[in-house]
């Protein structure tokens, strides 16, 4: 399943030593990792690991207290200027030019529930975008489409199941076009029955070499659908490879305690 | 005690032009002080911290400071400063600055009171401050800011009655124009009463009817 990356591949995403404290208490002690175009990341760990913080830092939904983002070649968020290396952040519309380049699926949907599903879909496509209307709404139903909610498009959130309003979510994202996309566990917050929905367009989306970068707590899918494997504890990645390997031969003593504990549900 | 019915009936149709003109202050007030209350409201809760700070600074005036002295500071601030615009205006101008600091406190309680996630799925896609106020966060606070502008609105109304002390010729002030002339204090005064409360039930019920017809999700 893991697509073939070559050395001459430059990374889209590059983390070094991302850090992250809140007060005395740091969540993220140094994380660094790249991720190649079409490249499907999955990062597990216990909770309090870290793995949505590190999520919520790549587009500055956090502001990171250390490190360097790179996206194809850009740092995000400011940049380091002078011998001393001090971190200027950029101006407030620099940085959402840069963060409508991440897409954000996350855990409790966060849909506009004034607006309907295709409005919801379109309305970055058309006040951040610029289309007009028609545009921003043909586009809009194009990726309804695309998660199969053609028949649901001019109902509020809260006429939607759970599945379906993540899915509207995942589509909101991708009328932007995104250079990679974030899912902060997509699935954690949705009853049961509905949760495969929700896998299979992550899946589809991995399929089509959608860059992605994908928290979660189901490992089957992170088994099927993820060409690496992070694993964290403690605000630190803890162990890294393909998933295969991961699952089977784990090399450290926490990552074999986390599947044990996981697995054996 | 004997009320005295022919000055009542006669006292009927003239409070009724004082009527006419509170319901035009208001209007007018209304409308001003809603606008420049969202603004307020929004500047207090968007990216400039000079600003917020002066809104800050504005609302804690209004708030602190007799609406008597408010009207007083309009009516004879505006001709120094080159406006000669009558008491009418005056009164309009005075009643909408006091609204617009008190909807101001609304719109950023409200407003700043929707859920953190919304602004987070705004940002994810790339809006910026004002977008996100403008299309996403303000929209959702329509409904749930009704009750208290409707609190707002009555209590606007009833403070038309103040501009009777710069002259205009409101309800207040066409009642006291018949005590002046008739001497009748108690009859009038009962009257305007009524007037008043006719006039805020009416508006505390189209309120409501709106309030209903406003979408809720």
């Amino acid at each position: 399943m893991s697509k073939p990356i070559t050395a001459s591949d430059k990374p889209l995403l590059s983390v070094r030593d991302l850090r992250k404290s809140y007060g005395d208490r740091e969540i993220l002690k140094g994380i660094s990792f790249d991720l190649t175009a079409g490249e499907t990341l999955v990062l597990i760990g216990p909770s309090g690991s870290g793995k949505t913080t590190v999520l919520r830092c790549l587009n500055h939904l956090e502001t990171p207290s250390g490190g360097e983002i790179t996206l194809a070649g850009d740092t995000v968020g400011g940049s380091y200027v002078g011998e001393a290396a001090r971190w200027e952040p950029m101006s407030e519309t620099k940085l959402a030019l840069q963060r409508r380049k991440f897409g954000f699926v996350f855990q409790r949907f966060n849909l506009f529930p004034h607006l309907t599903a295709l409005q919801n879909v379109a309305i970055g496509p058309r006040k951040v975008l610029g289309l007009s209307k028609a545009a921003a709404e043909a586009k809009a139903a194009e990726q309804l489409a695309r998660v199969s909610l053609a028949d649901h498009m001019d109902k509020l959130p809260s006429q939607l199941s759970g599945g379906q309003q993540q899915r509207v979510a995942i589509a909101r994202a991708l009328a932007m076009e995104p250079r990679l996309i974030l899912f902060d566990e997509p699935t954690s917050a949705l009853d049961p029955e509905l949760v495969h929905e929700v896998l299979d367009v992550m899946g589809a989306l991995a399929r089509e070499g959608m860059t992605m970068i994908v928290v979660t707590h189901e490992m089957s899918f992170a088994r099927q659908v993820a060409d690496r494997l992070i694993f964290m504890a403690n605000g630190y990645i803890v162990e890294e490879g393909p998933p295969d390997d991961i699952f089977s031969a784990p090399r450290e003593e926490k990552t074999k305690r986390f599947l044990t504990h996981v697995l054996n549900r | 005690m004997s009320i005295d019915w022919a000055i009542v009936e006669m006292a009927i149709p003239l409070l009724a032009e004082g009527t006419v003109m509170t319901l035009r202050i208001s209007a007018l007030a209304a409308v001003f002080g809603l606008l420049g209350g969202i603004a307020l409201g929004l500047i207090s809760l968007g990216g400039w911290t000079w600003a917020r700070w002066a809104v800050r600074a504005y609302v804690d005036f209004i708030r602190g400071t007799p609406l008597l002295i408010q009207i007083f500071i309009v009516f004879f601030g505006l001709p120094m400063t080159g406006f000669r615009l009558g008491e009418f205006w005056a009164g309009v101008i005075a009643l909408s600055l006091n609204s617009a600091g008190y909807i101001a406190e609304i719109v950023r309680g409200t407003v700043g009171s929707v859920e953190k996630g919304q602004t987070e799925a705004a940002k994810s896609i790339g809006m910026t401050r004002g977008k996100i106020l403008l299309y996403v966060l303000l929209p959702q606070s329509i409904r749930p800011m009704m009750p208290a502008l409707t609190n707002d609105l009555i209590t606007l109304v009833k403070n038309t009655s103040l501009l009777s002390v710069i002259s205009v010729y409101e309800l207040t002030r066409s009642g006291q124009a018949i005590i002046a002339s008739h001497f009748v204090p108690l009859e009038i005064f009962a009257l305007l009463a009524i007037y008043y409360y006719v006039i805020i039930s009416a508006l505390s019920y189209i309120s409501r009817l709106i309030e209903r017809r406003v979408p809720a999700w």
